[in-house]
C-alpha cells in the first residue's frame, strides 16, 4: 500500500506519463481523430453541440454515480428513477396548467417536483442500504422495478405528454443556451466541476473514498459511514432530478421506455473513467471522459457506414473492456 | 390434418352446448403487458372488446391476463387451463418459440385457439390466425414515397428493433420504391424509441446536407425525428412518414400538418378483431376458422377521422 503510494507520487513528481490516468484520455483522443478522418462534419458546431448535449443526461447522473461507487455502493435504479420523475413532472405541470397557466411558475413547480422526487427517491435507496442493512445491488434492483412499473402505470401503458404550449415555453431549457453553448452542456459542466471539487478538496470526498476503501477502518477513524453512504445516494437522486429537468423539454414526453439502460451506461462511464467498481477510489473528471467516449462511439457509428449497425453494441462493449484493461494493465505493471 | 378436423369437431361440440343448455363459454385472453405505446393501445382495445362482449352476451365469460415476459405468459396459460377451464384461448405470443409448445398443449385438449400478430413457430396449431401485414406495412409506405416523389430524391430510414418484423417491413418498403429514383442515403436502428430516433436523426442531419424525406417507420420514432429536424431548423426541407397510427400523429395528419402528410396503420385494435371473431364462434353459426390478415392502410387527411381513437392511450 505505502510502496505503491510512494511510487505513484514519485511518478507524478517525475512528470512521467501516467498511463493509468491517461488511458481514457488517449481513448477519447483516438475516437476524436477517427471521427475527423471518417466525416468532415464531425467537428462542426452542430455535431459537437449534439454530442455534448445528449451526453448531459447520463453525464450528470454519472457524476453522482461516481460518489456512490467510490463509497462502495451501487445504484441500478437511476434509469427507472429518471423515467418516473419525468412522468411525475409532466403530470404535475399538466395538472397546474388550469391554475398557473402557461407560465414560468408552472415550469418552476415542475422543476421543484423533480428535485424533491429525486431527493426522496435517493433517500429511500440510501436508508434501505444503510439502515435496512440490505445489499445496494438488491435494494436498487428492487426500486428499479418499482419505478419502471410506476411510470408504466402512470402512463396507462402509453406515453405521458407535456401540454404543447408548455413544451414550447420549456423547450429552450434543452434547445436554448448562453453564448452559443446549450444549457444542458452548461449544467453538465457545472455539475462536473462541483463534483470534482467535492471529491478532491472536501472532507466529504475523502470520507467517500475512506468508506469505500475499508468500512471498518473508516468507522474507527470517526467517519460517519452510514451518513456518508446515505448522502451519496441522496446526492445521486437529486442529480437524477437535475438530469430529468434537462431531459423533459427535449421531447416533452415520458413512457416506460424512457431512460432504459441509463444505469448501465452511467456505471460503464464511471468505470471507464478510472473509478474502482469495488469502491475506495473515484475520479470525477475521468467519469466525464467516460461519458464522452460512450456517446462518441454512437455518434461516429451513426456518421459512417463502415460497420453494420447490428454491431453497435459489440463495438461499445469492446471499447469499454479495452479502456479498463488498458488502465488495469498499466496499473499492475507499474 | 386429422388433428385439425378433430379440433374443429370438438370446438363445434363446445359451441353447440352453450346454445342448448345456456352454459357459459369461457374465453381466455393472454397478451403481453403494456410495456410500450403500441402494447398499451393493444391492452386498451382488448379490455374494451371484452367489456363490450360481456355486456352483449350473457353466455360468454372472459379471463384476461397480461404478461411481462414469455415465461409469465406460459404460466398464465397453464393457470387458465387448470383453474378456469377455458373453452377458447386468444393469445398474442410474447415470442413465437417459447409459446409454441404450451399453446400446442392447449390445442391438443380440444380448446379453440386464436393466435394474434406473432405466429407460432409450428404451422397448423391454431384454429384462427389474426395478424397485421408487415410486408404490406412497408409496401404501403414505399408506394406513398414513390407517389409523392415522382422525380426521386434523397431519404433516410429509421429502423426498428432488429427483428423479423422490421426486416419484412424494410424489404416491402425497398421493393415498393425500386426504380422510382428515390435513394436511401442511410438506414439506422432507432429501436422504435423516441430518444434513440432523436439521436440517430440528429446524426443523419449532420451527415447529409440534403434530405428530402424521412421514413421513420413508426410513430414514436417519427416524434423523435421531428424534434431533431425542428432543432436543426430544417423543417421546411423535408417531411416524415411514421406508422402504426398513434393518436397524436393521426391528429396531425387530420390537421393537414405539412411535415406529417400521412400515416400507415398497424392497428393495436387487431386484438379486438381476434376476440370478437373468437366470440362469434361461440354465439353464432358463422364459420371463423382460418387466417385473417388485417391490411395496412394509408391514412391521409381525408380518412384520418376514421382512425382517430381519442380515448386510447396510443
Amino acid at each position: 500500500m505505502t510502496a505503491t503510494e510512494t511510487q505513484a507520487r514519485g511518478t507524478r513528481r517525475g512528470m512521467r506519463l501516467d498511463f493509468h490516468v491517461l488511458g481514457p484520455v488517449l481513448a477519447l483522443v483516438a475516437l476524436i481523430v477517427i471521427g475527423i478522418l471518417l466525416n468532415p462534419n464531425f467537428l462542426s458546431y452542430g455535431n459537437i453541440t449534439n454530442v455534448l448535449a445528449r451526453s448531459a443526461f447520463i453525464g450528470i447522473i454519472a457524476v453522482g454515480m461516481t460518489f456512490v461507487i467510490t463509497s462502495g455502493g451501487l445504484d441500478l435504479s437511476v434509469g427507472s428513477m429518471a423515467a418516473f420523475i419525468a412522468g411525475l413532472m409532466i403530470l404535475v405541470m399538466n395538472a397546474l396548467l388550469p391554475t398557473l397557466g402557461v407560465s414560468v411558475a408552472t415550469i418552476l413547480a415542475g422543476m421543484a417536483t423533480a428535485l424533491v422526487a429525486g431527493l426522496v427517491a435517493g433517500a429511500i435507496n440510501g436508508l434501505l442500504v444503510t439502515r435496512g442493512r440490505i445489499e445496494a445491488f438488491i435494494v436498487t434492483l428492487g426500486t428499479m422495478g418499482i419505478y419502471r412499473s410506476l411510470v408504466t402505470w402512470l402512463a396507462d401503458g402509453g406515453t405521458l405528454s407535456l401540454d404543447f404550449d408548455l413544451r414550447t415555453l420549456y423547450g429552450p431549457v434543452y434547445y436554448g443556451g448562453l453564448l452559443g453553448v446549450a444549457w444542458p452542456i452548461i449544467v453538465f459542466a457545472i455539475v462536473a466541476i462541483l463534483g470534482e471539487l467535492a471529491m478532491r478538496h472536501t472532507a466529504f470526498g475523502r470520507h467517500c473514498a475512506a468508506t469505500g476503501s475499508n468500512e471498518q477502518v473508516a468507522r474507527y477513524s470517526a467517519v460517519h459511514v452510514d451518513k456518508v453512504r446515505t448522502a451519496t445516494y441522496i446526492m445521486l437522486g437529486v442529480l437524477v432530478g437535475v438530469a430529468t429537468i434537462m431531459y423533459v423539454p427535449r421531447l416533452g414526453s415520458a413512457s416506460s421506455s424512457t431512460g432504459l439502460l441509463w444505469e448501465l451506461e452511467a456505471i460503464a462511464a464511471v468505470i471507464i473513467g478510472g473509478t474502482v467498481l469495488k469502491g475506495g477510489y473515484g475520479r470525477v473528471w475521468g467519469t466525464v471522459v467516460g461519458v464522452l467516449i460512450l456517446s462518441l462511439i454512437g455518434n461516429i457509428l451513426n456518421l459512417t457506414d463502415v460497420v453494420s449497425p447490428y454491431l453497435n453494441g459489440a463495438i461499445q462493449g469492446v471499447i469499454i473492456i479495452l479502456a479498463v484493461v488498458m488502465q488495469r494493465g498499466r496499473a499492475a505493471s507499474r | 390434418m386429422n388433428f385439425r378436423s378433430h379440433a374443429a369437431i370438438a370446438a363445434l361440440a363446445l359451441a353447440a352446448l352453450p346454445a342448448s343448455a345456456q352454459e357459459t363459454a369461457v374465453i381466455g385472453v393472454s397478451i403481453p403487458a403494456a410495456t410500450h405505446g403500441w402494447a398499451g393501445g393493444m391492452n386498451f382495445h382488448a379490455q374494451e372488446a371484452i367489456d363490450r362482449l360481456e355486456a352483449t352476451y350473457e353466455q360468454l365469460d372472459f379471463v384476461l391476463a397480461t404478461a411481462s415476459d414469455p415465461g409469465k405468459q406460459v404460466n398464465d396459460i397453464e393457470d387458465m387451463v387448470a383453474t378456469r377451464n377455458i373453452d377458447a384461448l386468444v393469445v398474442l405470443p410474447f415470442e413465437s418459440e417459447p409459446l409454441t409448445g404450451p399453446v400446442q398443449g392447449v390445442a391438443d385438449q380440444g380448446t379453440w385457439v386464436t393466435v394474434v400478430d406473432r405466429g407460432l413457430s409450428q404451422e397448423g396449431i391454431e384454429d384462427l390466425y389474426v395478424a397485421g401485414d408487415n410486408p404490406g406495412f412497408g409496401r404501403v409506405a414505399g408506394e406513398f414515397f414513390a407517389e409523392r416523389m415522382p422525380d426521386g430524391g434523397n431519404i433516410v430510414v429509421l429502423r426498428g428493433i432488429p427483428t423479423t418484423i422490421d426486416n419484412e417491413r424494410v424489404e416491402g418498403f425497398q421493393q415498393a420504391i425500386e426504380g422510382s429514383g428515390i435513394e436511401i442515403l442511410g438506414m439506422e436502428h432507432g429501436n422504435w424509441n423516441r430518444d434513440d430516433a432523436f439521436t440517430v436523426m440528429q446524426d443523419f442531419l449532420s451527415r447529409y446536407p440534403e434530405i428530402d424525406a424521412v421514413w421513420a417507420s413508426d410513430d414514436d420514432m417519427a416524434i423523435g425525428a421531428l424534434a431533431a429536424i425542428e432543432q436543426a431548423g430544417r423543417a421546411d426541407e423535408m417531411w416524415v412518414l411514421g406508422g402504426a397510427g398513434m393518436k397524436e400523429m393521426i391528429q396531425r395528419v387530420q390537421e393537414g400538418d405539412e411535415m406529417v402528410p400521412a400515416n400507415v396503420t398497424y392497428p393495436p385494435a387487431m386484438i379486438a378483431t381476434a376476440i370478437e371473431l373468437t366470440a362469434l364462434n361461440f354465439v353464432s353459426n358463422a364459420p371463423v376458422s382460418g387466417d385473417f390478415i388485417i391490411g395496412s392502410v394509408l391514412v391521409t387527411p381525408e380518412n384520418a377521422a376514421q382512425y382517430y381513437f381519442p380515448d386510447s392511450p396510443f
